[in-house]
């Protein structure tokens, strides 16, 4: 058996890390309303590129919100799974604002999303095979080492698949765990859209996957359309409550995982955040019910 | 052409096919999943764009801008990750975008939104207090040496039209009344605290805070201004500048000898 490649060979879950509660996106709607009331929320997560500004008020409320807040630095655009080399002032950015606010912990997605010189914008599909495997392995690599701190790498949500594909996601995944000494943030919201749409039975995906390595859980809701065939194809939309199947599922994780930092993502259509507090008091209920 | 060459050529190129290579588990046409991707991409540009330029939206109306900004995303993919600067070159599309011709100063409008983008998110600087700024200007006794610096987020802009009116009469709910764009207008645009502000400004002041931000003397800025427009008034301007924290650094430049 190959030894990993990384000197990151601490599982993610033994570094001290994310309060094992559940945690909020930072919304700047809501930045005013966290300062003057100070809400019992285990963490707030922040999208990395929101933050890459000069200066204004992203800063200036991040900064407050961070002394009395863990914080988690989820990145949306570093392009991991792409076909080209990583973007190293993207990288150098991502280092500053490591440096600036000392995050507990640091995420991006197992996705491509730039080629060549364009952004596309979206977290796109990835042919799972042995080329694809070396790349994210050594763009994983590069990651923590110029960060000087171990990832996690998200699950993705996908509504189509590569015929280029030789291996499963849940054995590609666990063989970039292996090879790189990241964590898992495991998404269960794109667990059970991705099952959903490929026909696959979610708690088996679970199952599949190093359960060891997680780091952190997302929890989100989907929008729900239909294929040419009619089948139900959901679509990770971070915009509607978290679904009860999610839900469950999630109940499923927590008993093979024990309690575990988990996220309410929710990036469009945001309530009111007494909505999202809600969702965020019904993970501690489920994380409770687990904690040893 | 790479896999992800083809897939990204597939999102971009108007009713382009499903790239090759790409199925559904369960047998489904993969261009009905394909549209997902595409709509996820175009959709969330545009939207990033509505939230950029609220007013030039409002000018043209939802549908109009939705059209306008479609052709925008195809022709203009984002080519950065940050996406607080996508769209900053909207203004010159609109310029050449000749459905939109009947809106002359639309362009400008775009110019004058993308400038409060930018002071939004420019760097900090701690501004001289007002109190400093007057004792150093009346004890100074180089006046006309003296380097004026300007906070960072702050930016001027010229238009043939009342751009500042137009974009102001759009700052709140309700009817309209009458408005008359067809006058030339300058536009100053700070960041006094948290808030992003807008002035509209004459043309001597405008040429007035360009030159102290490309290191002109007090004397020399004040020439060129009254140059532009002999109604400047400096007393004016430099009460909206002082009054808004928009002077970080007063100083005389070092001497030379002769």
């Amino acid at each position: 058996m190959m030894t990993p490649t990384s000197p990151y060979t601490v599982s993610p879950t033994q570094v001290p890390g994310l309060p094992l509660r559940a945690g909020l996106g930072l919304k700047i709607e809501h930045f005013t309303q966290v300062l003057e009331t100070c809400p019992d929320i285990g963490f707030f997560e922040v999208h990395a590129e929101n933050y890459m500004v000069a200066g204004g008020p992203f800063h200036h409320y991040l900064g407050l919100i961070r002394e009395q807040y863990a914080l988690s630095l989820h990145g949306v655009g570093l392009s991991i799974g792409g076909e080209g080399a990583l973007d190293r002032e993207h990288l150098a950015r991502l280092a500053t604002l490591i440096e600036r606010y000392q995050p507990q912990s640091f995420s991006e997605h197992l996705a491509w999303s730039s080629h060549g010189p364009v952004f596309l914008n979206d977290l796109l599909p990835l042919a799972y095979d042995a080329t694809t495997l070396s790349r994210v392995c050594a763009h994983v690599d590069q990651v923590q080492s110029t960060l000087k701190r171990p990832m996690l790498l998200e699950n993705p949500s996908t509504y189509l698949q590569h015929q280029r594909s030789t291996l499963d996601e849940t054995d590609f995944i666990s063989e970039v765990i292996r090879r790189t000494g990241c964590g898992l943030l495991l998404d269960v919201n794109n667990v059970y859209v991705s099952c959903i749409n490929h026909q696959r039975d979610p708690s088996a995906y679970i199952d599949a996957l190093p359960l060891h390595a997680v780091g952190e859980i997302h929890l989100a809701g989907f929008a729900e359309d239909t294929d040419s065939l009619g089948d139900r194809l959901l679509i990770d939309d971070h915009g509607a409550p978290i679904d009860n199947a999610v839900w469950q599922l999630y109940e499923h994780v927590l008993t093979r995982t024990g309690p575990v930092a988990t996220l309410i993502e929710r990036d469009n259509q945001v309530p009111p955040f007494s909505v999202l507090q809600a969702e965020a008091r019904q993970a501690e209920s489920y994380l409770s019910q687990v904690a040893r | 052409m790479s896999l992800q060459q083809a897939f990204a050529h597939a999102l971009l190129t108007p009713d382009a096919t499903c790239p090759e290579g790409m199925f559904s588990s369960n047998g489904a046409d993969p261009a009905s999943r394909f549209a997902v991707y595409r709509n996820n991409v175009h959709s969330a540009l545009i939207n990033a764009l509505v939230a950029a330029y609220p007013v030039t939206r409002q000018l043209v109306g939802d549908e109009f801008f939705h059209a306008m900004a479609s052709l925008y995303v195809q022709a203009h993919p984002p080519t950065s990750p940050l996406i607080s600067e996508y769209g900053s070159t909207l203004a010159a599309f609109i310029q050449r975008f000749e459905p939109a011709s009947s809106v002359p100063y639309l362009a400008d409008i775009a110019r004058l939104e993308r400038l409060r983008v930018r002071a939004y998110h420019a760097a900090d600087r701690q501004p001289l207090d007002q109190h400093s700024v007057l004792q150093q200007l009346q004890g100074c006794t180089q006046l006309g040496q003296l380097r004026v610096r300007l906070h960072p987020s702050l930016e001027t802009l010229e238009s043939p039209y009342a751009i500042v009116s137009v974009w102001a009469a759009h700052q709140t709910d309700g009817v309209i009344a009458t408005l008359n764009p067809w006058y030339a207008q300058g536009a100053l645009v700070l960041r006094h605290g948290l808030a992003v502000k807008v002035f509209a400004i004459d043309s001597g002041s405008v040429t007035f805070i360009n030159r102290l931000n490309q290191g002109a003397g007090l004397e020399l800025a004040i020439a060129d201004a009254l140059e532009a427009s002999a109604e400047f008034d400096l007393h004016q301007c430099l009460t909206l500048l002082i009054s808004h924290d928009a002077i970080t650094h007063l100083h005389l430049p070092p001497k030379v000898s002769p």
